[in-house]
């Protein structure tokens, strides 16, 4: 009930943000009879209708995650997001280790397995990635290679 | 005679031992992918597309490298559903009602023998329908203007929402979200910047590629580290696999109607897979004499779904390649490969480039034999492979699914927007919001608005020109009633089939 609902409105609150956006594009002097700004108005439209709908008659609810399974979803959340942000500096095998230890933790907590996923995956899709496949990936910090 | 000169052709292509490679690699990968847990073919074909693509791999080998991890997704999915009572794709669902129960009763070689036989059927008479019906449709799809198509992604999308989904409005919010995203860029005819906010890296669009690969892969990790992550372990014993003759007679004519509805169910847009191994299964289950003994291991309900999701997989390709409308999950992600591949799919591929649509046939054909010596007699390979724990295998998921964006874009962004959306992704799986609209919304989202305005354009702005043709009259018609049908059907259709059926 609750989750549909706050879903429903949000999306009521982005597709007004949508709409809002979508008058200000500019047409130019290739033009056609519909322009560009028709075709948004439309999905903005739908969305507005479903979003009615869901929080109408919304679906009964499901059991959200709270406390610490909530903990470690955000935990998940912040280590993509910092693996996405220093996979590039970094180079790839010290965040992966990283990154998929702590995953690893998460869905078995038992920190020798932990390790050893870490750095069996790092270690391992590196040599996978840059020599059996021929990507171009940096393995190390870029200031240690020299 | 056409077709022969077409698939000489083809197999002139495909037979080469480069291609050859390819396609057993890809078969093999693709057993494993459908076989974890987890991994069903949309997401392992959503995860090797990077992966691919900046191996610099031409065309057709990308192609026949993926579609053949896409049969081999779809065969190893019962792999799971027999041994663990877990459906390795959804598809697989139907497969577990008596795998499990065969495997139990210690008839697990011979369930796994017999749905990899009815795989093969399956998938080779789907094969061999595609081959014989797409060059029909698309000479039919010649005839479609910027009216039709818009009608047919809308059908595409009233269909999927209608069959795919529990509730219509989630189902439309979702493909509306994906269409609201393709919007992002540049407009092609004017080439005016639509909600960029001013922001450089989403000028060109957001790519699908990233918007796939979140949805599909990384947000497993999140439902992954919510269910805890049971471990899979198998405790069925295999004991040696010898064929069983008698349950393979005796399942012959389950294995060809699930073929044949399998068939059908994939062609329909938005119908895929789920739907055709579930109507055969129930098919199967009505005409059946003894329909007491399904779901307590009955091997032609093994074979029945085997043969028709196998086959639904075969026929979904054939909207994909001659309309470039894909029928489920998995097509959406294949569809997604063309585009990267710069093919266009459409009736105009079949003429233009035949290699490209002859040599993936005949490689289907390759790969399918392929995969039944896999499948059958090599099937103890991929039961070990099944005991990679979860801890390992998923955050060796969520590494490739980074590297592979990492590799085809190079820049943080689109790494971050992939991991928006996981988040977007796992939302959506708690509020039971369907995500293939979204990719669909998204791969279509432009070519939809392209067809509308060019509609508006022959007419000089007269919307009554969407409806002129009978063509288009007949797909608004379909779309509707794909929509609203379902509603009135549901009750009857989504019955969860484990009860008994006594009402026909």
């Amino acid at each position: 009930m609750r989750g549909d609902r706050i879903f429903g409105l949000v999306m009521i609150v982005l597709a007004l943000g949508y709409i809002l956006s979508a008058t200000t594009i500019r047409s130019s002097f290739m033009s056609d009879p519909v322009g560009p700004r028709v075709f948004p108005y439309l999905i903005a439209a739908v969305t507005i209708m479903c979003a009615v709908s869901m929080v109408l008659r919304p679906d009964p609810d499901v059991e959200w995650p709270l406390g610490p399974m909530l903990l470690k979803l955000g935990t998940a959340l912040a280590v993509l997001i910092g693996y996405a942000m220093t996979i590039k500096t970094m180079g790839f095998i010290i965040p992966t280790v990283i990154v998929s230890g702590i995953l690893s933790y998460q869905i078995r907590p038992r920190p020798a397995h932990a390790v050893a996923t870490g750095l069996g995956l790092g270690i391992g899709l590196f040599v996978l990635f840059k020599f059996g496949l021929g990507l171009g990936l940096q393995g190390l910090p870029k200031g240690l290679l020299g | 005679m056409d077709i022969v000169n077409n698939l000489a052709l083809g197999f002139s292509i495909a037979l080469s031992p480069y291609t050859l490679m390819l396609a057993l690699i890809g078969c093999f990968v693709g057993t494993i992918i459908g076989a974890l847990p987890g991994l069903g073919p949309s997401n392992g074909v959503a995860l090797l597309i990077p992966i691919s693509f900046s191996m610099g791999f031409d065309a057709i080998s990308a192609l026949v490298l993926l579609t053949s991890v896409y049969y081999g997704a779809m065969y190893g999915g019962r792999i799971s559903s027999i041994l663990l009572n877990i459906p390795g794709d959804e598809p697989a669902m139907m497969t577990t009602l008596d795998g499990y129960p065969m495997a139990k009763q210690g008839r697990a070689g011979e369930a796994l023998v017999v749905s990899g036989v009815a795989s093969f059927v399956g998938a080779f008479l789907a094969t061999i329908g595609l081959m014989l019906l797409a060059p029909m449709l698309s000479r039919v799809a010649f005839q479609f203007g910027p009216a039709e198509y818009f009608a047919l992604y809308l059908l595409a999308f009233c269909t999927l929402g209608g069959v795919g989904s529990n509730n219509q409005a989630k189902s439309a919010m979702a493909a509306s979200i994906g269409l609201g995203i393709a919007m992002i860029g540049l407009d092609k005819t004017t080439g005016m910047p639509r909600f960029t906010f001013g922001e450089l890296h989403l000028m060109d669009g957001i790519d699908f590629l990233v918007a796939i690969v979140g949805l599909f892969a990384v947000s497993e990790v999140f439902n992954f580290i919510e269910s805890h992550g049971k471990d899979s372990a198998i405790g069925i014993k295999l004991g040696k696999i010898i064929i069983p003759w008698k349950s393979l007679n005796h399942s012959r004519g389950a294995m060809l109607r699930g073929s044949g509805i399998g068939f059908v169910a994939g062609i329909l847009p938005g119908a895929g897979a789920s739907l055709g191994s579930f109507l055969a299964y129930m098919v199967e289950k009505s005409v059946a004499k003894d329909k007491d003994t399904f779901g307590k291991g009955n091997v032609r309900g093994v074979a029945a779904p085997e043969a028709g999701n196998n086959a639904a997989a075969g026929g979904a390709l054939i909207p994909m390649l001659t309309l470039g409308v894909p029928g489920s999950g998995t097509t959406a992600v294949l569809l997604a490969l063309l585009l990267t591949l710069n093919i266009t799919p459409g009736p105009l591929l079949f003429t233009e480039r035949p290699e490209v649509v002859w040599s993936l046939i005949a490689s289907l054909l390759i790969a399918n034999i392929m995969l039944l010596i896999l499948n059958v007699p090599m099937v103890k390979v991929f039961v070990r492979i099944l005991s990679v724990p979860s801890w390992i295998l998923l955050p060796g998921v969520t590494m490739v699914a980074f590297v592979g964006i990492y590799s085809l874009t190079g820049s943080s962004y689109d790494m971050l927007l992939m991991v928006a959306f996981g988040v977007l992704g796992y939302v959506c799986r708690k509020l039971d919001i369907p995500t293939v609209p979204i990719i669909l919304g998204i791969l279509l989202g432009n070519a939809m608005e392209d067809n509308l305005r060019r509609a508006m354009v022959l007419s000089d702005g007269d919307w009554t020109y969407l409806f002129s043709s009978p063509i288009a009259i007949g797909f608004w018609v379909a779309a509707f009633l794909g929509f609203a049908a379902p509603v009135f059907l549901r009750r009857f259709l989504k019955k969860p089939p484990l009860p008994t059926m006594d009402d026909d």
